[in-house]
Order: C-alpha cells, then structure tokens, then sequence
C-alpha cells in the first residue's frame, strides 16, 4: 500500500513540476525567502493559492494521457461525422441513384440449318411419322418407303431437298434444308413457290417459272420476279428475340456473311447508311449464334467506385455508401447508448438496494444477478431475432425491441459493480454521520452512496458502449439486428457474406469495419484513461 | 471447504432452475403462428416427420396445452431423463446432432485457449515489468485493438487476405472438396488446415482480455510488500520476476482459466458461424435461425449450464489455490 502512495506522490511532483507556478490543491503556500510574517500571509494574487476541484485534477489527468486524448479525439470525429454528417449530407439515407449503362441483350437468334424441314404440298397432309419415314428412307438411300400399306415415293430433287409422293399420285409434301425467306414484311410464302425456287437453287439453275411467272436467282441468291426481289434463300435461320421486330433480308445476309468470316463484330449497315453495332457470339448449347445488342438501360447505380459524387462508392441497393456510413453510425451509437442507459439504470437500482440493504434482499437480488448473469443472450437474441423476421415486425418496431433486449440482459454485471462498491463504501464515516443526521433511506442510497459509485460508473459504461456496439453490430452483420431500410454499420458490412464483395468491393465493407473498430477502440481507450484519471492509485 | 463446496453447488442448482424457467416461458412466449409455420416448413423437408407428427410431439414434449407452471416441470422430468426430442432442422435426434458436432468446437477451442495462454501470459508479464515503457504502452493498446476487433470484420478481412489474395484457405467449412479421397493423414492435415483461420480469429479476438488481465494482476503482484522484501533480501530481478512475483500471479490466472473451461464445450457461435465450421455454434446458429424448437431449447439449457458450471470452478478453484480465501 505504502508504494502506490509514494506512486502517488510522485505524480504530483511530476504536476508542480509542469506547472510550477500552479500549487495544487491545498499543499502550503511557498515560503519565500524575505519571510516576513505580513508578507507571508497576504492575499495578493501572486501569493493566493490555486485550488483545484476534483473534477478538474481528474480533468487535469485525463488530459495529460495522450492515448487516452487520442481516443476522444476519435469518438469526436465519429459523434460528428454521424450526428453532423448526415445533415450536411447531399442525399438521404435511403436515396437510390440509376446510371444508364450500356447493357448487352439478345437482339436475334442465328442457327445454322442442319436439320430438314417441312412443308406439305397445297391440300395434302404430310404428318410427323412420314417425315420420320422420309428421313429414314433418305438415310438408308431409298427411294421408297411404305407405311401403313400405303406406299410412297421418295425423290431427290436436288441437294438436300426431298419430296414425298403416294405411288403413282400427287406429291404430298417436302424437306429441305436451304430456306425460302420472304423479303418483304408480312406475304405469305405459297407451296409452289417455295418448291421451284428449291428445285432452282439446288440444282444450281437461275431461272424458273411458276404459274407462268418467270422467276430469277440472283448470285445472292435472291429470287426475283421482274427484277424486283420477292424471296432469297439461305442455310442461316435469323429469328427476332422480340416479336414486333422485322429482321431485313439485308440484315440477314450482312449478318450471314460475317459469321461465315468468323468476325465477333457485326456492323450493319441500314438502306439508310446508318450504322448499327451488334455482338456476335456462339453459343454451343443450341449450336446458334447470338446477336447481342449494346443498349443503354437505365438502372440502379449499384456498387460503383468511389468518385466525386459518391465518394465511398454506392452500395447493392444504389445508396451512397458514405451516407450510409454516417447515418450508420448514428444508428450504432445511439443503440448503443441507451442500450448502456437502461443496463445503467436497471444495474444501479438493484445494485445500490442490494449493497445498502445486505441481508436476505442482498441475497435475492444477487441471486437475480446470477440468473441473468446466466442467461445466454447471443442466442437468445438471435431466436426472438428469427421469430419476428417470420412474423414481420416492422424494421422500427425492431429496433427498439432490440434496444430493449440488449439492456434488460446487460444489467446484471453493472449490478455487481455497483453493490461492490456500496459495500465498502456503506461502512465509511460520512455514511454513519448521514445515518446520525436521520436522511431517508432513499436519499441516502441515492444523494451519498451512489455519486461515489459514479466514478467507476463511467467507466464502466464507456467500455461497455464498446461492447455494446459490437454486439448490435455483430447481430445486424448476421441480418437479425437492425434491417434495411435502416443503416447500421453492422448491416453496411453484411454485404461481405457475397464472396464477390469480397473480393471486388473493397469500398463497401472496409470503412464500416474500420469505423467500427475505431469507435469501440476509442471507447475502451477513454475508458482506461478515464479510470487512470479517476483514481491514480488504480493507475494501471 | 467442503461445506462451501457444496453450498455453492446448492445455489447453482436453484440458479439453474430459474434460468431454465426463463428460457421455458420465453419459447411459450413466441408466437404460436411462426412455430406452426416452421413446423409446417421443416415437415416439407425429405425424411421429416409430417406436421401433424411435429406439433404432436412438440405438444407432448413442452406440454403446450398445459399451464406454463405445470409444463416447465414436467419439461424439466424429461431432461433429466435426457429426452430432447428430435431437432426439426436436422430431422435427426437432437442429442446424437449434439455428439456429432461437440468435439470439433472442442478441439477448436482448446487449441485456441492454449495459444492464447501462451500468447497473454508473457507479454502480459514482459508489459508490467516495464510498466509505462514503449514495449507496455505498444502491448496494451495492441491487446485493446484486439479486444475491439469486430470478430466479422476481421474474419472477413483474414478471408480476403489469406483466402482470396493469397489462396492459402478455403472461404468455409471444414473438409475439402476432395475430402473423401484423401489418406487418413491427408484428412488429418485438411481438417488442420481449415481451422487455421478460425483459430487465429478466436485467439486474436480473445488474447487482449487475457493479456490485460495478466498485466493487471502482475502489477499487483509487483507492488506487494513481500516483493519488496525479495528485493531488499537481494535477490537478482530474474529471480524477484519469475519466482515470486509470476507464481503469486498464476492464482488469479489459474480461477480465470478454470472458469472458462466449461465454455470450451459452448462453441464459438460468431466465429463458427462465419467460417462455416460445423461444430456446436454453427450447428445450434442454423437451428435457432431456422426455428428449430427443441435444438434451440437444448442449446440455451446446455449454455446455461456451462455458465454456472464455470462460475462453480472458478469460485472453488479460487478457494483450493488461494489459502487466504478460506480463513474469510
């Protein structure tokens, strides 16, 4: 014991030494050296003594710990970057941005035409099992086949082109590969047509006639009737993803021609000499190719880098992430303190009544403490957490329950503390003198025994707050805290669990986290400092 | 002693039943609707039971229909008799759930518990020895950061370090992708190898509150007359540090290592829950955010006891190492 008063004395030799001018507290006036006795008692200013109150020497203390200084720094930074910087904020806590970005969406649909079709001729039916029978006829190189005692004949008419007729009747129907394609928006291609043009084109002919018109082929392989382009054929079949667009013919030769050439790039070039840019790519699937479209869409802003409007980034919902963080940490703090506040309150009432009393309520209310000491509150919180996502409590409502539930399962070790402290303390003279003076019980817990608990109070509160955020911010970061709309620094982190957060989006969860460190790190470091200002017998 | 021992396993035994009331009338207490729902949800998985069967035996098990007073009792038959019940999310017995997963938090938390032993204890020693020097300042403000570490945000951030930059970890869980194929050894050194990053989380988070404490108790110890008394006898520093100073401290350590060995069973639930690893904190996290009933309840009775189990140890530890306690 004797060694810490010497520590203690120490110290404030280190103070007179700093301050030599100041004497502190009520040690004697210097002596000086004339020492006459009027001079030795007179009050001029230059010889009265500077007496400090306990709340500045422990001011005085506090202020000398550097670390501690670091640490209310910090906590000042954080009060107003939460409280101050959400008004100065250009935008609200939950305003999502749109960009418009250039997306890539299928436009049309290109598949090579390796397979038959179909058509059958104008009033015959040329159903799935003939075209199966066909297919097996062409295969096995045939040029008959029956099927249900009726018997048909198989022609070749040119290179992979078929028809099917009864024996000795009408043909009923054909199968190709090569594709008549309308050129003009909305005709009908008819039966007789279609076949001469096959027969033309696959025969390698240039001209044919059908119904006393005189059709062309082109080198393009167009079919012409006067000149003027009615179809063309091709092996490609382009398909318009979305119904209402017509795919020209130029389209689809332009397009046709460059997958022949293996470009990626597709640029179209319109009858109006506009230019239009398209992506080629294969798709192995279904052996096509797809033309994608660059479009501008108009969407969230979601996780952009870090600029000057936003200048954390945005977040999955296109929130600006700085805002997030200030309003963040407006929620963290204040849960946290009146999380402390109730745990507080709760703890110095049963405390004090337990410390001051002793006896039989001593040991029912420390019973009590126990009880609670036992209770597992992690899990519970998390269960009640889980109960109301199913029952959908409303995210506000939430909040306070979770406020509630951290302060009424906190209390039990603030508890303890305080009945320590009154234990010892009740036993002091001023304690029997406030007895002496017949104060009521009530006034004597609460006006004498527990300001001299408010000391170790503060600290013990400071570094709870710490441990209290941590707590909220753990449960929000597991999606059972505090919930979207809401920012919390917790939930700003949760973003994390996507692995490619992780790794991409460093700007999303790396200052949340770090503002949360600093927070509760600054907490326990004023606390310490605190506690070494308090009582520097205690001094670490 | 033997009288203090056994009141206070009195007390524990009346704590207990209390505690276990609350956590009783806290599942009475959830609302109806969301237990039928889960139950309807769990019975849709494959192997489960069907609904009417759940609710059937969550009635018999809790007595629902009864009063609250009447059924905590006879809950607390059943638990004696080491009836569970059936975890809903696991469709298995809650109690073999239990043995599978329990020894896997074990051995986790043993490893991390020893290092953190080996890590606090000296520096903890080495900062009060030098108490005010750069070494004590630069060990307590690091145990605090430790001690202020987010356990999320710092396993996210060894994850994008040691998982994602440098491919030494995988993200989660405790087996390998190619588990199944690997040598007895082979599976040895992969389980070792996932729980690397769970452990050094565990052991960062948890090593400043030791280190503190040991500093704390050392300085105490440094200021007591009897060190005086070795130094006036001439004793050299070494001998004054390490015999008489670092024995007189492990009392303190010893209560406080005593007291959290029960806790190793508890399984760290956050740390668990973030790497995925499937032992008893993960296990029970799933359960109690999947509504599984009879887990959950299980999971709250056997922390509780935990609890008092270590308050209990490290009370009468401190009476058996500590002479002076016994005469007061």
């Amino acid at each position: 014991m004797s060694d810490k008063k010497e520590n203690r004395s120490d110290l404030e030799r280190e103070d007179t030494l700093e301050s030599p001018e100041t004497v502190e507290e009520t040690t004697e006036a210097p002596v000086t050296e004339t020492g006459t006795e009027s001079e030795q008692y007179s009050l001029n200013d230059d010889r009265r003594v500077k007496v400090l109150s306990p709340g500045t020497l422990v001011a005085k203390r506090f202020f000398r710990n550097r670390i501690a200084v670091t640490g209310l720094v910090i906590l000042a930074f954080m009060f107003i970057f939460s409280f101050v910087g959400g008004l100065l904020s250009p935008y609200k806590e939950d305003q999502q941005f749109y960009r418009y970005d250039i997306q890539n969406k299928t436009y049309a649909g290109v598949v090579e035409n390796t397979e038959f079709r179909y058509a059958s001729a104008d009033g015959q039916e040329f159903g799935s099992i003939l075209q199966a029978q066909l297919v097996l006829a062409v295969q096995t190189n045939k040029d008959s086949f029956t099927y249900r005692d009726v018997h048909y004949t198989v022609t070749q008419e040119g290179e992979d082109f078929y028809s099917v007729a009864l024996q000795g009747g009408p043909t009923i129907g054909i199968a190709y590969k090569d594709i008549v394609n309308v050129s003009n928006e909305g005709e009908k291609l008819a039966y007789a047509l279609q076949f001469a043009a096959l027969k033309a084109y696959t025969n390698g002919e240039t001209a044919f006639t059908v119904d006393g018109k005189e059709y062309t082929i082109d080198e393009n392989s167009g079919v012409l009737l006067d000149g003027q382009e009615v179809a063309y054929i091709s092996r490609y079949v382009v398909n318009a993803v979305m119904g209402d667009v017509f795919l020209s013919r130029d389209f689809k030769e332009q397009l046709a021609e460059c997958i022949d050439s293996g470009s990626e790039d597709f640029v179209y070039t319109g009858a109006d000499g506009e230019t239009y840019d398209y992506k080629v790519s294969y798709n192995p699937d279904t052996k096509g190719w797809n033309v994608l479209q660059s479009k501008e869409t108009y969407v969230f802003d979601t996780y952009s880098s870090p600029s000057k409007a936003h200048w954390l980034g945005t977040d999955r919902n296109g929130m600006d992430m700085m805002t997030r963080l200030m309003y963040g940490g407006r929620v963290s703090l204040v849960i946290g303190f009146i999380v402390e506040i109730i745990a507080t309150v709760l703890g110095v009432i049963m405390g004090g009544i337990s410390g001051y009393f002793g006896g039989w309520v001593d040991m029912l209310i420390m019973r009590i403490v126990d009880i609670f000491y036992c209770i597992p509150s992690m899990p519970i919180i998390i269960i009640l957490g889980a109960a109301m996502d199913n029952t959908g409590v409303d995210p506000q409502i939430r909040m306070i329950y979770l406020m509630l539930i951290l302060g009424f399962l906190g209390w039990s070790g603030m508890a303890r503390l305080v009945r320590g402290q009154i234990l010892s303390l009740r036993e002091q003279e001023f304690m029997t003198a406030t007895e002496a003076c017949g104060i009521s019980v009530s006034r004597r817990i609460f006006r004498h025994l527990v300001p001299n608990v408010i000391p170790q109070l503060i600290v013990s509160c400071t570094m709870g707050l710490g441990g209290t955020i941590i707590t909220e911010a753990t449960l929000s970061f597991l999606g059972l805290g505090v919930k979207f709309p809401f920012a919390s620094w917790g939930n700003i982190i949760n973003d994390v669990n996507n692995t490619f957060v992780l790794q991409n989006y460093w700007f999303i969860w790396i200052p949340a986290g770090v503002l949360l460190l600093l927070t509760v790190l600054a907490f326990n470091l004023v606390g310490d400092g605190l506690r070494d200002a308090f009582d520097p017998k205690m001094k670490r | 002693m033997r009288k203090y021992i056994v009141k206070r396993i009195l007390i524990s035994i009346v704590i207990l039943f209390f505690v276990a009331f609350i956590i009783y009338a806290l599942m009475r207490c959830l609302p109806t609707s969301y237990i039928e729902n889960m139950a309807r949800q769990k019975s849709m998985q494959p192997g489960s039971k069907s609904y009417e069967d759940w609710m059937a035996q969550l009635t018999a098990m809790y007595n629902m229909d009864k009063g609250i007073v009447y059924g905590f009792f006879a809950w607390l038959g059943q638990m004696f008799r080491g009836e569970f019940g059936d975890s809903w999310f696991y469709t298995v017995p809650v109690i073999e759930k239990f043995h599978g997963t329990i020894w896997v938090s074990f051995w986790m938390g043993l490893i991390a518990m020893i290092l953190e032993l080996i890590i606090a204890i000296p520096l903890g020693v080495v900062a009060a020895t030098k108490q005010y020097s750069k070494t004590d300042y630069t060990i307590s403000i690091l145990a605090l950061a430790g001690i202020s570490l987010p356990t999320f945000f710092f396993a996210s951030l060894l994850k994008l370090v040691f998982s994602v930059k440098l491919g030494w970890f995988d993200l989660f869980g405790l087996t390998g992708r190619n588990y199944e194929q690997l040598s007895a050894m082979g599976q040895f050194l992969d389980k070792a190898n996932h729980l690397v990053l769970p452990i050094v989380t565990l052991v960062v988070i948890s090593v400043g509150s030791l280190m503190r404490y040991t500093r704390t108790n050392m300085l105490e110890v440094l200021n007591a007359d009897y060190i005086r008394t070795a130094r006036a006898k001439g004793l050299d520093e070494r001998t004054v540090i390490y015999h008489h100073a670092f024995r007189n401290t492990l009392i303190p350590l010893v209560t406080i290592v005593g007291g959290s060995l029960p806790g190793l069973f508890s399984g760290a639930l956050i740390t668990e829950t973030l790497y995925s690893i499937p032992g008893i904190g993960y296990t029970s996290y799933q359960a109690m955010v999947g509504g599984d009933i009879p887990f959950s309840m299980f999971y709250l009775t056997f922390l509780a006891i935990l609890t008092l189990a270590g308050n209990l140890i490290s009370d009468i530890l401190y009476a058996v190492v500590d002479p002076r306690v016994r005469i007061s």
